[in-house]
């Protein structure tokens, strides 16, 4: 390998400076070298420009383009986490088809719980109503979750000790569970607990 | 028709305008969200909370979490006359299928829903060494599943206990606040199925959401405010018991 010797300057005053020296060849008179041995020095420089090289490149195959894109985590996240499907059509869309039980709810308290609330999840009954049928519901189970006498729900709301008022009978044997007060007065004993204001 | 140079020139612009479409792929899931408009936050209201656990079932339905895991739960508080430091907490099975009768003792009782308080100074995503988990733009907590490690950091790290590890992916989960429904202009699944209003996700950045009103007309606290998480799940009339 050559020595890389930059050029004198024809300046009687200066000393001219080589960076690099082999070795083998004594500095020539004015010349004073900076390294010895250049060769592994070089070597060392390729080696390391390499290794730059090759992190750069396997960087940026393996980081995600999008990371970075708003923060320290990748931005796509945010589109997928979007895109999943709902389970829960809202009540919007049962109330498009189901204006009959709309108006029932309407007359009574239950106008405010939504319809999957009970009804359960039912966006693939709402995409495809003729195949999915939402199932029959047990009122006995599910009318006693809210209504159940427990002393840590708010005073106001209705509540009944369900094994008192209904000896086991299913709630909508008497009430019907959209518009649940019971308007005729014949069964005034049994005068349903929703009287009572929430 | 002949490509003359005149049509080739007009037809030119035109395909490069075409190209930016075709370029752009398939649209976003929400074209119309712009995150940069909404800063999600959830309203508690305590005292119209009956306990049903409708908002239980439904975010296990909606994001079909495991058996025995829980996105969101309610605890039922008893505080005893006497002993008010030391209340009793109960959440059989996350209050998925509402309380049994309680025994009726000196003292107040009360539940309490509990869920993702979607921080804006998130201790569980400060640690997270990977990056799988962070604050969106529009304030909601998400997890990358596709990047967690399953480190459990973060399931220390959440003061709320609000994160589990999922048995089936081994990567942490926990409450999106129903980000895919949110940004399609729903509400979240809990809030959509509670009976009472109990629950109600609010948008801060929206000068119409009610959240506003209702926030200068009452006094609403987080949870365990003394650990600066900027928690953005807001308690009305929450008694001082609560952790």
């Amino acid at each position: 390998m050559t020595a890389i010797i930059v050029a004198p300057r024809p300046s009687p005053v200066s000393k001219s400076i080589a960076f690099f020296g082999n070795g083998v060849r004594s500095p020539a008179p004015g010349q004073t070298i900076l390294f010895k041995d250049t060769e592994h020095l070089i070597r060392l420089a390729a080696v390391m420009v390499i290794a730059v090289v090759a992190f750069v490149l396997l960087r940026t195959a393996v980081v995600p383009h999008s990371f970075g894109q708003y923060g320290h985590y990748r931005g796509d996240a945010i589109a997928e986490a979007a895109a999943r499907p709902i389970a829960h059509a809202g009540h919007e869309v049962c109330e498009a088809c189901h204006t009959d039980v709309v108006d029932q709810k309407k007359l009574g308290k239950h106008v405010v719980v939504s319809c999957e609330a009970c009804h359960g999840a039912q966006a693939k009954h709402a995409d495809d109503p003729a195949s999915i049928k939402p199932p029959k519901l047990n009122t006995a189970v599910l009318c006693a979750r809210c209504h159940e006498a427990n002393s840590a729900k708010p005073k106001g709301f209705p509540q009944v000790v369900t094994a008192d008022h209904a000896g086991g009978l299913a709630c909508d044997t008497c009430h019907q569970p959209h518009r649940p007060k019971i308007e005729e007065t014949g069964s005034a004993k049994d005068k349903p607990a929703t009287e009572a204001k929430k | 028709m002949d490509i003359t140079r005149r049509r080739l020139l007009i037809l030119l612009p035109a395909a490069a305008v075409a190209w930016k479409f075709v370029e752009a792929g398939t649209p976003e899931a929400a074209p119309n969200y712009k995150l940069t408009e909404h800063w999600w936050a959830m309203l508690v209201d305590i005292p119209k909370c009956i306990g049903c656990g409708s908002c239980v079932r439904a975010c296990s339905e909606e994001n079909d979490v495991p058996d025995g895991y829980f996105r969101t739960w309610i605890e039922r508080y008893h505080v005893s006359d006497w002993k008010i430091e030391r209340p009793e907490v109960e959440s059989p099975d996350g209050g998925k299928q509402g309380f049994p009768p309680n025994e009726i003792s000196a003292g107040k009782d009360f539940f309490v829903p509990k869920l993702c308080n979607h921080c804006a100074d998130s201790p569980c995503t400060q640690v997270c060494p990977v990056g799988a988990t962070f604050v969106t733009p529009d304030g909601v907590v998400l997890v990358d599943k596709s990047y967690c490690l399953g480190c459990r950091y973060c399931v220390q790290a959440c003061p709320y206990g609000c994160r589990f590890i999922n048995p089936k992916t081994n990567t942490a989960e926990k409450c999106s606040l129903c980000y895919h429904r949110i940004t399609k202009g729903l509400t979240t699944a809990c809030c959509e199925v509670c009976p009472t209003g109990a629950r109600q996700l609010a948008d801060l950045k929206n000068p119409k959401d009610p959240i506003h009103e209702f926030l200068k007309t009452h006094t609403v606290q987080v949870l365990k405010p003394h650990m600066a998480t900027g928690a953005k799940v807001f308690y009305n009339g929450m008694d001082g018991s609560v952790r």
